[in-house]
């Protein structure tokens, strides 16, 4: 790759960050904080984005930006006002942006139909009195990437301004117009090749540290030149004022080169200096000298009598501040002719407070990770910290069984090898670690556009934003909530005439949340729309055949419906959500994930689905349990206690089924080895040892085991990578004897026991949590 | 004597372009992401070029100038603006501030190269 498509890459990282700024920006503009400096930083995120673009040529790109950059550019200088609508506006203008970005990433194409017309509304935004001009080409787009610009005008005006402001030297110039066409250069270059350049200096041209010298040498570029100093007006040593400009330089020129490319010289100083540019030798040497002799300054009758020669090739000119001392000419006119800049730089350093700080370039911007590394490095890191992990787990275990106390410092010293084997696997966890930001700052846009394609008002609530989650597990994430989320606008919303039929706001609310709970990530979508429509959900499942319709369905079941594959509630196959993609794949997305996906749904007060992943695949804090001979590890975060059962405590509930008496409930007794196939009965409860555990759902169950051997951190090891997915297990790991062990995944466990007893249809139906 | 150039934008784009450009150049290139951080680095590394954008957070393209014109010890300084577009406003409010001379955005390596050494000695 070479280095320009390098930094085409870090552009598009750049834009993506700047998009964010931008959005993140309006939808604070949104609500009511739009202060300066928001607006600024909206403004700037879309002038770097064209700016940027321009570089590249991407003109589709610069040119949408240009257009709603000069909207933005009137409502921060407040000529257009900041009105909730034009932010709408803004907002949508933003996602065509993206679009843009996107395409010209490669990654898409632009609907120009919608361009054109956004880019028309950001038109009418910025001025309302413009009449919708067919500008179909307004003159907006830049060069492309690296083609010069250098059109110089061919009418020239000098000093026209300027001159005027520049009564406290005395000067009475005339500005004069030179008019320059391509016929007169011809003749101009067919006559001769003879200029006379006559630069008169402004303490301007100096404070912004120009150099008359330097221009000398860009002059002796284009050929040899002789340059003649009036120092005439060089008042005596007590009258001159150090930061004036009192000299006048006048330059014979052969060249080949046109006007233009002399006048091209004097780009940057135009105004701050007086230029007279004519052909021909209007000065002979003895005139200059004539001139120089007649001036009253007493520098003149020093100076040398022959003009001073520039020529090309060795024009020596020190970095000094002191523009004339540097420069040859210096001879002529010993006096300073112009002083305007301050004496050189004292060679002391001056004080660099901040010096360690400035080492920093590359100083990130807001929330923006600094360090670019290869994924596979953290990867290998987090494989070996596992390792570490077992390794230390095993030591411990080992050292264990010699019988050491303790107290011992060799024990002790142990305790701080984990102590520190663990800081080490949360430091490593923490690089990978990215909060769920990356995914949420795409929903506004998302939810913008199925609301408006719906008909539907929609307003979207993110919270826990920041909520940190392993890299990998992010990447998965957008897919579900994307589904999700239009889901709930699309089914989960009524249209804004029934809300207000309902007596509810027209606007709906749908909530983005995340969350850690019990060593996972939770997303939530919620919307405060019109809930699951049981009966219609349960006839339309009778209607298809995918459940009997003489089963009694809890409410919940009956939500959990939609799950199922081939259920589709919408009568219509709507753009939105009917794409052929229905809850179920959704659901199983998510399980392949080691996710759950479920639903409550309140009638009249709208629905929440609840998405919950593993934070990581790489490490957990389990119990270790014997069934059956098996060693199994439950999640900690599943266990809420651990007994053992009395007799009186068991219940039988049913043929098979038993229930536990804890306190004032019952809880279902689950027995592993049985539901994990281990064995074809069960032993009686009162003989092992029951783990009480809480599901996702807040669910509880006593898992029924023969034995616990206590805590332990253990590092997960994908079974789906090594082997295949097993119904009741998450993962398995390595214990410290070098074992290998089950993770029960204990909502699965639950909800296997609940499919046990035969059943009139598929036992899947009811499987949906 | 290689020449260091100090380069001050919010853009990493423009700053990584602006690099390429001067470090195949021959130029000792600095960096700085807006007007403030640009003033620490100026005092840190004295550099002969100064070339800065105008709109930046923090302290913008104008406000920089002002501040390294009124200090004398950076004020003989030469100081490029990065113009978007040619505008003619904004060229002349960062001249008024003291920018020596312009490059207009998109640049092609020789035309800035070419504009520092119009400025520099």
């Amino acid at each position: 790759m070479d280095e320009l498509e390098a930094i085409k890459v870090t552009f598009f990282q750049e834009c993506e960050e700047l998009l964010a700024d931008l959005e993140g920006g309006l939808l604070a503009m949104q609500d009511g904080n739009d202060d300066g400096d928001t607006v600024n930083a909206v403004f700037r995120a879309v002038h770097s984005i064209k700016g940027g673009a321009g570089a590249f040529g991407l003109e589709p790109l610069v040119r949408f930006a240009h257009v709603f950059e000069t909207l933005l550019d009137a409502v921060r200088s407040n000529e257009v006002p900041s009105t909730p609508d034009l932010v709408a506006t803004l907002l949508r203008a933003s996602d065509v942006l993206a679009d843009h970005v996107s395409s010209a990433r490669g990654l898409g194409v632009v609907d120009e139909a919608v361009s054109a017309a956004m880019a028309a509304e950001l038109k009418a935004c910025t001025d309302p009195n413009a009449a919708p001009a067919p500008v179909a080409a307004a003159p907006v787009v830049e060069a492309p990437a690296f083609e010069a610009v250098s059109a110089a005008p061919a009418e020239v005006l000098i000093g026209a301004d300027d001159a005027l402001d520049d009564d406290d030297l005395g000067f009475d110039f005339q500005p004069m117009t030179i008019t320059i066409d391509e016929q007169a250069a011809d003749v101009a270059a067919a006559v001769g090749n003879v200029w006379t350049v006559s630069i008169r200096p402004k303490s301007d041209l100096y404070r912004k540290a120009n150099e008359t010298a330097l221009l000398l040498r860009e002059l002796a570029r284009l050929g040899p030149i002789e340059a003649a100093l009036d120092a005439s007006a060089i008042p005596p040593l007590d009258q001159l004022d150090a930061e004036a400009a009192y000299a006048t330089w006048t330059v014979r020129l052969e060249t080949e080169e046109d006007e233009n490319a002399i006048r091209e010289v004097f780009e940057f100083v135009d105004g701050d200096c007086d230029l007279e540019i004519t052909r021909g030798e209007a000065l002979s040497p003895d005139a200059a000298l004539a001139a120089l002799l007649a001036g009253p300054a007493p520098a003149a009758v020093e100076a040398a009598p022959e003009p001073v020669v520039v020529t090309e090739a060795p024009v020596e000119i020190k970095a000094a501040p002191e523009p004339v001392a540097a420069a040859p000419v210096v001879e002529a006119a010993p006096a300073p002719v112009a002083a305007p800049v301050a004496p050189a730089p004292v060679a002391a350093a001056p004080a660099a407070p901040a010096a360690a700080k400035t080492q920093q370039i590359d100083v990130p911007g807001p929330g923006q990770s600094v360090i670019r590394v290869d994924p596979e490095r953290i990867d290998r890191l987090i494989d070996l910290v596992g390792e570490l992990v077992i390794n230390q787990a095993m030591l411990a275990q080992r050292v264990g069984e010699y019988g050491i106390a303790p107290s011992s410092n060799l024990a002790m010293g142990l305790d701080e090898l984990e102590q520190l084997t663990r800081e080490i696997q949360d430091s490593v966890m923490a690089i990978r670690a990215q909060p769920v930001k990356s995914v949420f700052q795409r929903m506004p846009r998302l939810v913008r556009e199925v609301a408006s394609m719906t008909g539907k008002q929609a307003r979207l609530v993110m919270d826990g934003e920041n909520t940190e989650v392993d890299k990998t597990v992010i990447e998965r994430l957008s897919d579900p909530i994307t589904h999700m989320l239009r889901n709930a606008i699309d089914h989960g919303l009524e249209s804004p005439e029934e809300r207000k039929a309902a007596g509810k706001n027209p606007e709906g609310v749908v909530k983005l949340a995340a969350l850690h709970r019990s060593g996972r990530i939770v997303i939530e979508v919620s919307d405060d729309g019109k809930g699951i429509n049981r009966e219609r959900v349960h006839s339309i499942a009778i209607k298809k055949g995918l459940i009997s319709p003489e089963l009694q369905l809890t409410d919940e079941e009956i939500d959990n419906l939609i799950f199922l594959p081939g259920f589709s509630t919408a009568d219509k196959i709507s753009d939105v959500s009917g794409r052929g993609v229905g809850m179920d794949v959704v659901k199983r997305s998510v399980q392949a994930l080691g996710g759950r996906i479920s639903i409550t749904s309140r009638p009249g007060q709208g629905s929440t689905f609840t998405l919950s992943l593993p934070l990581t695949l790489a490490v957990l804090d389990g119990m270790v349990v014997d069934v059956a001979g098996e060693t199994l590890v439950v999640p900690l975060a599943a266990i809420v206690e651990s007994l053992r059962p009395k007799p009186e405590e068991v219940r039988p509930l049913g043929p098979v089924g038993s229930v536990l008496a804890v306190r004032d409930s019952f809880v279902p007794l689950i027995d592993v080895g049985l539901t994990l196939g281990y064995r074809e009965a069960s032993p009686p409860p009162t003989e092992g040892v029951v783990l009480l555990v809480e599901g996702e759902d807040g669910s509880r169950a006593a898992l029924v085991a023969d034995a616990i051997h206590g805590q332990r951190q253990v590092v997960i090891k994908s079974l789906e990578q090594n082997y295949q997915q097993v119904d009741g297990v998450a993962a398995a790991t390595i214990l410290g004897d070098g074992r290998v062990a089950l993770i029960l995944d204990v909502d699965a466990v639950i909800s296997l026991r609940r499919r046990e007893p035969p059943r009139p249809v598929e036992p899947t139906l009811i499987a949906a949590e | 004597m290689t020449r260091t150039v100090l380069t001050v934008d919010d853009s990493r784009t423009m700053r990584d372009m602006l690099r390429m450009a001067l470090a195949g150049a021959g130029f000792n290139v600095v960096e700085a992401v807006d007007g403030e951080h640009g003033l620490e680095v100026l005092s840190a590394h004295r550099p002969d070029v100064i070339i800065t954008d105008i709109n930046m957070p923090k302290l913008d393209g104008f406000g920089f100038i002002e501040a390294v014109r009124v200090d004398d010890d950076y004020r003989a300084i030469p100081i490029l603006v990065l113009t978007t577009e040619s505008d003619p406003a904004k060229k002349d409010r960062a001249r008024r501030a003291g920018a020596t001379g312009w490059i207009v955005k998109p640049f092609n390596p020789e035309k800035l190269v070419d504009a520092i050494r119009r400025v520099a000695a």
